[in-house]
């Protein structure tokens, strides 16, 4: 589809959209979000954009092959688990760490961000997938 | 509201099932997506509608206050549609290369495998 | 324990995850396959020996305590399916060394292979029953995608059915779930097992139906089975053997579980359903294979009479609705064992004679007995590989399958079901009829006038089977192996079946009774009239 409008809007959403779901990924924990549904969005990014201009340039887009990007999301999100089992816990048992960040605040991290973070990578990767294979039929 | 889902989903098991035994890829298909909608309809109604209220615990507090829904069929529901997503992706793409290479959508037609 | 438990699940989905981000480095795949293949088995031991030793195991994942958070449970019954099952992976693995050719490599194989291990020893292992869908959930994508890839015209028509009656299978498996778990408020198999002695009998029973249809799906039950014929003789014979090895006992596995733990309660009507299946299996699948005239399709029939072997024990339990003494419950419990026994048999038998069909059809450039023939000329270790097989599966002592249905029969004898073990008689008879079949089309009938393959294309399949030959010929030794040491094989399966006979073991490794509990409530039992 040849669409100025589409295309000049594209340019502005597209960050705009990605951004979104990287604050939907990061509240996740709390307060409804998550990986999922951050990872569903950021695929849509991708799509308007291989709707907008082509499938091809939005692969470009990605950088990264889609195969690549699910096999690094399984590994994160395994590797959440696998960091409980080496402190000695149960299999995919939560870890936290509170980082101090001078003059912003305490920063807590843990291992369902990482394992989110892996949720999102396998997402945009299968999302993609299928969107690009059905585009380029 | 119970029996209005009820019927829905016996709706949807009917509307489904019929597709399914239909001679054609595509409606097969949708028979199965009908299927699976109807199977988290009925996760979602057996488990009980109890509240309005979302098991969601409030800023402040150690646990939800007051009555409020049962979040675990919700999870196993969230976790069913997500299956069923890549289920029917992959359906879909199956039927759609078998119908290039058998080239017919007719089930009746693919009896090569049987005996 | 904490990490043996996890690693029959963690290891191929580490390793498939490797493999993906690895994705066109063939070499790299294929040795990760093996090493995870032969990780996984040695873990199986590892974890077979320990609960052996120490009883049931239990791990909560992510330390959320029982029925809340998905337990992993592991009986004797879950470690011997785990190694049996990662056994078959490794020999399967290395036979598709040369089996799998490099564009099915390419899309994806060696992942996908991790990835139905994975489904599978997670189906073994889970306490959950939503865990359970999951699991088997992941364990049909992956065979989805093995069974298809390739994509020609018969793998497409097979694929369809197979996909279509495993949907609605999981389609009916949810909705008992969903029905379940809003009775009972739990889906914890232990927790279940407690609390489905509050519902009523007969909607309890209705509900079992809905677990028996969709199981019995997956097991390839008698009037469910049509997919499996249609499907398994599609896929290059690797695959086929991995389906053989693991599918359909996958299935079996969870009626075992399921009917044994759960829906206990009205065993004349339930397992007699199961018990009238697993005969009209026996008969039905060796008449079907018997009217088959290629390789791998008589093959695939008979997977559905040795279901049938394996229901019966099951099946027997419906014995204690009319007696409950000791002396009855033993004998079922020996039944039980059979079963054990023949799912384990069955699970080194059957791939072993796809794994011979894959060579054959190799060598011969086609399945179909007519075309085929010369063959104990030319591999005469082959051909002893295939007597031994297939004399097992026919049940011809001292071979594995002799034992496994010599427990089956004497027990439903001891049961006084005489017509069952007239069928499983009569199917044992059938059987040898079928591989006396093909043992006179393809290795000693004269070889054909106008073989398919030249002179050249023969040399050229001949290259590299090595790998090929290797797994048959140790599948061939495990089976000679395993009919002389029946007895010690026994007696394991005597314990695993004693532990599936009285549920409270389960549940109370799930639920650890608390001391001080029980002694309160012993006094309070003390104090009150």
């Amino acid at each position: 589809m040849r669409s100025i409008i589409l295309r000049s809007a594209t340019r502005y959403l597209f960050p705009i959209i990605i951004l979104f779901s990287i604050f939907l990924l990061l509240r996740g924990h709390d307060e409804p979000g998550g990986g999922f549904i951050g990872g569903l969005l950021a695929a849509t990014a991708f799509a308007l954009y291989a709707i907008a201009y082509d499938v091809k340039s939005a692969r470009a887009m990605l950088r990264a092959d889609h195969i690549t990007l699910i096999g690094v999301g399984l590994l994160l999100a395994t590797g959440a688990g696998i960091i409980s089992m080496l402190v000695g816990d149960p299999f995919l048992a939560t870890q936290w760490v509170t980082l101090n960040v001078p003059g912003v605040a305490d920063v807590k991290l843990g291992t369902p961000l990482l394992f989110d973070i892996g949720v999102y990578l396998v997402v945009v990767g299968v999302t993609l997938m299928l969107v690009f294979h059905l585009a380029e039929e | 509201m119970e029996p209005v889902l009820a019927i829905v989903i016996g709706s949807l098991y009917a509307a489904g099932l019929y597709l399914m035994m239909r001679r054609n890829l595509v409606k097969l298909v949708i028979g199965l997506v009908l299927l699976s909608q109807a199977a988290n309809l009925l996760i979602f109604t057996a488990a009980g509608l109890r509240s309005k209220h979302a098991p969601l615990v409030p800023p402040g507090e150690a646990q939800p206050v007051g009555d409020f829904a049962d979040p675990l069929p919700q999870a196993l529901i969230l976790t069913a549609i997500v299956i069923g997503f890549g289920v029917i992706a992959f359906t879909l793409a199956l039927f759609h290369r078998a119908y290039q290479v058998i080239g017919t959508d007719d089930l009746d037609e693919m009896r090569a495998t049987d005996t | 324990m904490n990490v043996i438990l996890v690693l029959p699940v963690l290891l191929p989905l580490v390793c498939a995850s490797l493999m993906l981000v690895l994705w066109r480095k063939r070499r790299a795949q294929r040795i990760l396959n093996l090493a995870s293949m032969a990780g996984m088995t040695i873990g199986g031991f590892v974890l077979l020996v320990l609960i052996y030793c120490n009883g049931i195991a239990v791990l909560e994942m992510g330390g959320y305590a029982a029925p809340f958070g998905i337990t992993f449970v592991a009986d004797l019954l879950s470690a011997i399916m785990v190694t049996a099952a990662s056994m078959m992976g490794l020999v399967v693995a290395i036979y598709s060394l040369t089996d799998i050719d490099v564009r099915r490599e390419a899309f994806g194989y060696h992942p996908l292979l991790q990835l139905l291990l994975m489904g599978v020893c997670g189906a073994f292992l889970t306490g959950d029953m939503f865990n359970l869908y999951v699991f088997f959930e992941i364990m049909l994508m992956a065979s989805f995608v093995l069974l298809t890839l390739g994509g020609e015209r018969g793998q497409m028509e097979g694929a369809i059915k197979y996909v279509t009656l495993n949907l609605i299978s999981s389609a009916m498996f949810l909705a008992g779930v969903g029905i379940l778990y809003g009775m009972t408020g739990t889906l914890n198999m232990a927790d279940l097992a407690d609390k489905v002695t509050e519902i009523e009998g007969p909607l309890l029973t209705a509900l079992s139906m809905l677990f028996l249809v969709a199981f019995g799906v997956k097991a390839a039950m008698f009037p469910l089975f049509f997919w499996l014929p249609a499907s398994y003789h599609t896929p290059p014979p690797a695959v086929t053997a991995i389906f053989a090895a693991l599918l359909t006992k996958v299935g079996v596995y969870s009626l075992l579980r399921v009917f044994t733990l759960i829906f206990v309660h009205d065993p004349g009507t339930i397992h007699m359903i199961i018990l009238v299946a697993a005969g009209f299996g026996m008969v039905c699948g060796v008449l079907g294979a018997a009217a088959q005239n290629e390789f791998r399709r008589i093959l695939a029939f008979h997977s559905v009479s040795q279901i049938g072997y394996m229901l019966m024990g099951l099946g027997l339990f419906t014995v204690l609705s009319r007696s409950d003494s000791e002396e009855t419950r033993l004998i079922v419990q020996a039944a039980l064992a059979g079963t054990i026994i023949f799912v384990v048999h069955h699970l080194i038998v059957k791939p072993n004679l796809f794994l011979i069909s894959g060579v054959v059809e190799r060598l011969g450039g086609t399945g179909r007995l007519k075309d085929l023939g010369g063959f104990y000329v030319s591999m005469p270790l082959l051909s002893g590989m295939f007597i031994i097989s297939s004399m097992s599966l026919a049940g011809i002592p001292p071979l594995s399958g002799f034992w496994a249905k010599y427990v089956l029969v004497r027990a439903s004898l001891g049961l006084e079901h005489w017509l069952i073990a007239a069928a499983a008689l009569f199917t044992g008879l059938l059987t040898l009829f079928s591989m006396v079949k093909i043992w006179a089309a393809v290795f000693w009938a004269p070889p054909p006038e106008y073989p398919l393959l030249d002179e050249h294309e023969r040399d050229q399949a001949k290259r590299g089977l090595q790998p090929m030959i290797l797994p048959i010929v140790v599948l061939a030794a495990l089976i000679v192996v395993f009919g002389f040491a029946a007895g010690p094989i026994f007696d394991v399966a005597m314990m695993a079946a004693a532990q599936l006979m009285d549920p409270s073991q389960y549940v109370d490794a799930v639920f650890p009774i608390d001391e001080a509990a029980t002694l309160n409530a012993a006094v309070d039992g003390d104090t009150s009239p």
